[in-house]
């Protein structure tokens, strides 16, 4: 399969590209049993779903810090299982861009760090306004 | 309804959702906020937190298939990401302290024009000249990749780079605001402007949806606003059903499935509109 357009640097980056696509499979995979997880554990143990029609409507807020996660963890409580398995996934694309960044470095291709560098700025900007909103 | 009950019909309907999005070649978003708030008459900040959810778990489980194949330009993708994740932030936030039922019309306006712009065909552009792009140039963003449906290594130039960028911030605004994944902005860009091959188009779309997705997501979680209770079945289920409809059905092509799909567009549109109006 030639490829006229690019060159060995860009191939280092395709490789690296190659192997994060199987990791964020594996990453969606994990998070959404985790998400199930934590959806049984809810229903079925705790019997704490009583309360969820009363939660659809609300605007309450869910746990949603990793703190809150960890100690929800160390009581099993079902529902820090369920925001666990869904870091899991938000995390996803930030270590794609990540990752990305770091392969663009090894191919030496300066431009391409730094617009990485950006991407993954706003995504962490992105985590951190929100926070203080809320 | 108990609530075992609901978060099954909640996944079911996602299942739905995915699988008719993957057909049609649209992402879950503009599917799965309208039958979650419509439908169940959730909180439509709820609905659009699940939504950009389902987006990532879409985009990181699609992922290996469309790199493999080398039709994703990580190049174009991360640069234009600039634009979208910037606008996905400014989007979020404004989502915020926005009154829902503008969001209702928005959303309504949205389905409206997505589902106009499915009726009209794509002009084959493959014999087109590409005009000379400097900046494109300069960051080597023009790609090659295998075609295997016509066995043919397909070579491609970029062009227009910067009127795309200035979409791609209208794009993630959009998707940081109605929870959608912005195809419908996203593929003109790229496949209009900037003269992606089609395939390429998707496949880049592929990437940057799941960083949009993960921006806005990554706003709403923080708030507070993601119901894991929702936003888990909702995730799942859209994975399950995109996959699903990709692998046991693949794209349907037929002309009148598409029109059927077109007027529920604009019956969906109809509906959010109303309720926007409504209040």
């Amino acid at each position: 399969m030639s490829d006229p357009v690019h060159n060995a640097a860009d191939e280092k980056v395709f490789a690296v590209e190659e192997s994060i696509s199987t990791l964020l499979r594996v990453g969606v995979t994990i998070s959404l049993i985790i998400v199930v997880i934590g959806l049984a554990l809810t229903f079925f143990r705790d019997g704490q779903g009583g309360d969820l029609p009363s939660r659809i409507g609300e605007t309450a807020v869910f746990p949603h810090t990793p703190r809150d996660v960890w100690t929800g963890l160390l009581r099993s409580d079902g529902q820090s299982v369920v925001v666990l398995g869904l870091m899991v996934l938000l995390a996803t694309p930030f270590m794609r861009v990540a990752i990305s960044a770091i392969a663009f470095v090894r191919a030496k291709d300066w431009a391409f760090v730094w617009i990485t560098l950006i991407v993954l700025t706003l995504l962490a900007t992105s985590l951190f306004i929100g926070a203080e909103h809320g | 309804m108990t609530p075992g009950l609901f978060i099954l019909i909640t996944f079911l309907s996602s299942v739905v959702a995915g699988g008719l999005g993957s057909l049609l070649g649209v992402g879950g978003g503009i599917i799965v906020v309208p039958v979650l708030t419509l439908g169940f008459g959730i909180d439509i900040k709820h609905a659009i937190g699940a939504s950009l959810v389902s987006i990532i778990a879409t985009s990181s489980g699609a992922a290996a298939g469309y790199v493999k194949e080398r039709m994703t330009n990580l190049r174009v993708g991360m640069l234009l990401e600039i634009g979208t994740a910037a606008g996905a932030i400014a989007g979020a936030y404004a989502a915020a302290f926005i009154n829902p039922k503008y969001l209702f019309l928005l959303f309504g306006v949205m389905l409206g024009y997505s589902g106009l712009s499915m009726l009209k065909k794509r002009r084959d552009r493959s014999g087109d000249v590409v005009p000379n792009d400097a900046l494109a140039d300069k960051l080597r963003l023009h790609g090659s990749f295998y075609d295997r449906s016509v066995s043919q290594q397909i070579d491609y130039r970029v062009t227009n780079v910067k009127p795309a960028l200035a979409i791609m911030v209208v794009a993630g605004a959009a998707s940081g605001l109605l929870g959608i994944g912005s195809g419908i902005l996203k593929v003109p860009a790229m496949d209009l402007a900037m003269r992606l091959p089609i395939k390429v188009s998707t496949a880049t779309s592929n990437f940057m949806i799941g960083v949009t997705g993960a921006t806005g997501a990554a706003m709403y979680f923080a708030r507070g606003d993601i119901n894991p209770f929702i936003a888990g079945p909702v995730a799942a289920g859209v994975l399950i059903g995109a996959v699903a409809g990709s692998k046991i059905l693949g794209k349907l092509k037929d002309n009148r499935i598409r029109v059927g799909f077109v007027v529920l567009l604009l019956w969906g549109s109809a509906q959010m509109l109303w309720k926007g109006v409504r209040g």
